[in-house]
């Protein structure tokens, strides 16, 4: 418990507020590097996962599905750190690229995939009465099936939003800022207290995020459709 | 292939030479350490989450709270928690075990309680009209059927444990993921790409391993494909 406590103590020095290894900076820069991925993510993921989903029939959708849920179970096996120092190695190293690879090739599938189930879920009858009373096949997409899968692309999002935070942690291994930068300078100096509040920090971060996606959900997603998913 | 996997100075992105030299001291012992760093989580989780959801099934109104630590267990980053645990376990394999265990503990709870939820209630009340003791129903009614969605999350598991524990190297205590800071170290792709494969190749193995299981397991259900549920823990990680 003494150990926590240091860690306490640690949060109260004032040097921990202030310069480049502050908090402030040290947040902004696990903020940055986050907000890029995910900005990456959803731009690639999004509009991928709710195409695929619309297309129901003939060998595409056929192909899509099986493509996409599987690219979920092998995104999980996907080793990041090694992932990191691979893109580090190989890629003239110092920039943002090596971080924003594995970052990006981690969060996208449970983006697409999320997003891909929540369209396929939209009843049939629903698609047809937007057909039929004229909309267009982006019509369909935006005004029906985007807000009847809100709540599984929320899920997704999260997920997503939850994987970057935590493995923006890593960026600190191969000599970036962030959070990470407490939990490795404290390793490598044997100092555990810098170790400890960085651990702190990335998981308020994680949890906050989590928070959010939960208020999000509860503002953006409309009542009729929250109930038929209110089990999950 | 050797050219075409060329780097910028000339290192080739895989050194067979290296992998020749190091697989029974280095690699091996790593296996080794990663499939006990792995495998010993997933059997305590299971171990726990079995009863623990088997009591939120039946008395719905600890779920609520039970799901709630789950869902905050399973947002918290692995790495953070090994932080954390070396004050208090020192840099064991238990500092990685446990963070590894509430993370399954995390997947599994939901998946139990769940795949007992997926039993139709004619299915309960047909066995109560046989005659079935509240134990005998859960043991051989309820459990079989719930099998399909509760493995569903055991392979979630154990495929993010696989990968997660690598990330245990960042504390010296990693399985495979030390050939990652070994590669780091001397900036020496080799390590990484044996690394990141075997990881892969591990995880891989032990889905189909328990996928296998999961047929041999409930017979009935060869002729079915995945149900929705199944898909949707599989998909999503089961995070509700």
């Amino acid at each position: 418990m003494n150990a926590i406590l240091n860690a306490l103590e640690w949060f109260g020095r004032s040097e921990q507020w202030s310069g480049v290894d502050g908090i402030p900076n040290r947040l902004l820069e696990h903020l940055w590097y986050s907000l890029l991925a995910f900005a990456l993510t959803v731009l690639i993921a999004l509009p991928l996962g709710l195409l695929l989903g619309h297309v129901r029939q003939g060998r595409l959708a056929a192909v899509s599905g099986f493509v996409v849920t599987s690219s979920a179970n092998a995104a999980r096996a996907l080793p990041t750190l090694g992932l990191l120092i691979l893109a580090v190695i190989l890629t003239s190293a110092g920039d943002l690229v090596p971080i924003l690879i594995p970052l990006v090739v981690l969060a996208v599938p449970p983006v697409l995939v999320n997003a891909y189930a929540g369209v396929q879920q939209v009843e049939p009858g629903l698609r047809d009465a937007a057909e039929g009373m004229g909309m267009t096949a982006p019509q369909v997409i935006l005004r029906l099936e985007l807000p009847v899968a809100l709540p599984l692309v929320l899920l997704g999002l999260r997920t997503a939003a939850i994987q970057i935070v935590s493995t923006a942690t890593l960026a600190a291994y191969v000599g970036l800022g962030g959070f990470g930068r407490y939990i490795v300078d404290g390793y490598a100096r044997q100092e555990y207290d810098r170790m400890a509040g960085g651990a702190i920090l990335v998981a308020v971060l994680a949890v906050v995020i989590q928070l959010v996606f939960t208020a999000l959900r509860r503002f953006v997603v409309s009542p009729g459709t929250r109930l038929q998913y209110a089990g999950s | 292939m050797y050219a075409a996997l060329a780097i910028g100075d000339g290192e080739p992105l895989i050194r067979w030479d290296w992998i020749a030299r190091n697989w029974d001291d280095d690699i091996l012992e790593s296996l080794k350490e990663h499939l006990i760093l792995s495998f010993t989580p997933i059997l305590l989780g299971f171990l726990i989450a079995l009863p623990l959801g088997i009591a939120c099934a039946r008395w719905r109104r600890f779920y609520p709270p039970v799901l709630a630590v789950t869902s905050v267990l399973y947002a918290l980053p692995a790495i953070a928690l090994f932080v954390v645990l070396v004050a208090f376990t020192g840099l064991t394999y238990t500092t990685v075990i446990i963070p590894l265990t509430l993370y399954t503990l995390s997947v599994l709870v939901p998946s139990v309680v769940d795949g007992l939820g997926s039993v139709p209630d004619h299915v309960r009340k047909s066995a109560t009209a046989m005659g079935f003791g509240e134990t005998r129903r859960m043991v051989q009614v309820e459990l079989p059927i719930a099998v399909p969605v509760v493995m569903a999350g055991l392979r979630v598991a154990t495929v993010s444990n696989i990968s997660l524990v690598s990330v245990g190297a960042m504390i010296g205590i990693g399985g495979l993921g030390e050939l990652f800071t070994d590669g780091l170290r001397r900036d020496f792709p080799t390590p990484l790409v044996v690394g990141i494969v075997l990881i892969i190749a591990l995880a891989f193995v032990s889905d189909m391993v328990l996928l296998l299981i999961q047929r041999l397991l409930t017979p009935w259900e060869r002729t079915r494909g995945a149900s929705k549920r199944e898909k949707e823990v599989l998909a999503t990680g089961g995070a509700a």
